[in-house]
């Protein structure tokens, strides 16, 4: 027997400040090759565990036909203070939405 | 009980072999495996709201429910085969202990976490090399049934495995524990592969495949997962048998007992 099984693998990560194990974004692909859609959290000690729990959480009714699950440590995300200068300069700009143009005819309108 | 497909009741049963000695050692084996999933599933079911963590609870109850699922197909399909008016719920709820054929095994109270994932690695993984033949049987109702399971198992396996290695080579206390189960568990694992007169029937009429085959496969996963979690597998010694023919432990009684309640106290009652 080995005797060095109390010292962590590798492949654990810490646990983080709060005492609960690492937080994990699930992300799942709906069936029919729909693009990836957030569909909440995870708690997992690493990325094998984070994956199954994703799957025993958020996919066990059929939901998806992939799951990507990542730290959600190494997603960097907008804060409020963004709010103004990274999105209302979009607002009163609506030529940038294409339909001041004109369709030509013959072309199928989705 | 619930339905995750179709039941086979009042569908035709293709016994391949009509004679009734075939026809009889099926319906016990259907017994036997459908009574080692309903008796784990419900073992698992009870740490429903008590797992360590939501995730893990919510992934034990899922196979759990794989487990009660396939344990409902099979049944039904052991009442229909047996053809005496018996459908998968009056076997599961008006059966007792001494009618009941699953292992010693799965029928052990669920004991602590590390105690419920060996089990389950260890049933698993036979449950997986054992369903791999079922799904080629001349029984092609059995084989179908098989082949769904096949898959589900193969998540239990996989998810049950990768606590084996995180306990046994996690922390001193894990560790304990973990060797502790395997320790306390091992001298049941043989009867998952004892065969008597029901098998050989079967085997020879190509409707299930030959259990010694699998043990080996069996022994060689287990193996080399419980070496990677830096636990020992036990010495080779006694191992205790009797569930196959009704000799049950004490366990077994109280569980039913909870289980079969409703049913016991309504008879025949619906929701």
């Amino acid at each position: 027997m080995a005797d060095d099984h109390s010292a962590a693998p590798a492949s654990v990560a810490t646990t983080s400040r709060d005492g609960q194990w690492p937080l994990w974004e699930v992300f799942l692909q709906p069936p029919r090759g729909a693009p990836f859609e957030h569909a909440g959290s995870v708690h997992a000690v690493d990325a094998e565990s984070a994956l199954q729990n994703a799957r025993d959480v958020y996919a066990r009714r059929g939901e998806a036909v992939n799951i990507w699950v990542v730290p959600t440590t190494a997603i960097t995300a907008s804060t409020p203070e963004d709010v103004g200068p990274f999105f209302d300069p979009g607002n009163d700009k609506p030529y940038r939405h294409p339909q001041f143009y004109s369709v030509p005819r013959g072309v199928r309108v989705y | 009980m619930p339905r995750p497909a179709a039941s086979s009741v009042g569908r035709p049963i293709a016994v391949t072999a009509s004679d009734s000695t075939t026809r009889s050692a099926l319906v016990q084996f259907l017994l036997r495996l459908g009574d080692d999933r309903l008796v784990l599933g419900h073992r698992l079911s009870e740490w429903c709201g008590h797992g360590p963590i939501l995730e893990e609870d919510i992934a034990l109850a899922n196979i759990a429910l794989d487990l009660v699922g396939q344990a409902a197909l099979l049944l039904d399909l052991a009442g229909a085969t047996e053809d005496a008016g018996r459908d998968g719920d009056a076997l599961a709820y008006l059966r007792e202990a001494i009618d009941y054929r699953n292992v010693l095994l799965v029928e052990l109270p669920k004991g602590d976490f590390a105690f419920t994932v060996v089990r389950q690695f260890l049933f698993s993984v036979a449950a997986y090399y054992q369903l791999e033949g079922i799904a080629r049987s001349t029984q092609t109702d059995l084989a179908g049934i098989a082949a769904k399971a096949l898959k589900e198992t193969r998540y239990h396996v996989r998810h049950a495995g990768e606590w084996v290695i995180k306990l046994g080579d996690g922390t001193d206390e894990s560790h304990a524990r973990t060797q502790s189960a395997l320790d306390g568990l091992w001298r049941y694992t043989g009867e998952m592969f004892q065969t008597d007169a029901v098998d050989a029937a079967l085997v020879g009429a190509g409707l299930v495949p030959d259990l010694t085959t699998v043990e080996p496969r069996w022994l060689a996963q287990v193996t080399d997962v419980i070496e990677r979690a830096t636990l020992t597998i036990p010495a080779a010694g006694y191992m205790q048998r009797g569930g196959r023919s009704g000799r049950h432990t004490e366990h077994l009684g109280i569980m039913l007992a909870e289980m079969q309640i409703l049913q016991r106290s309504y008879p025949g009652a619906k929701w």
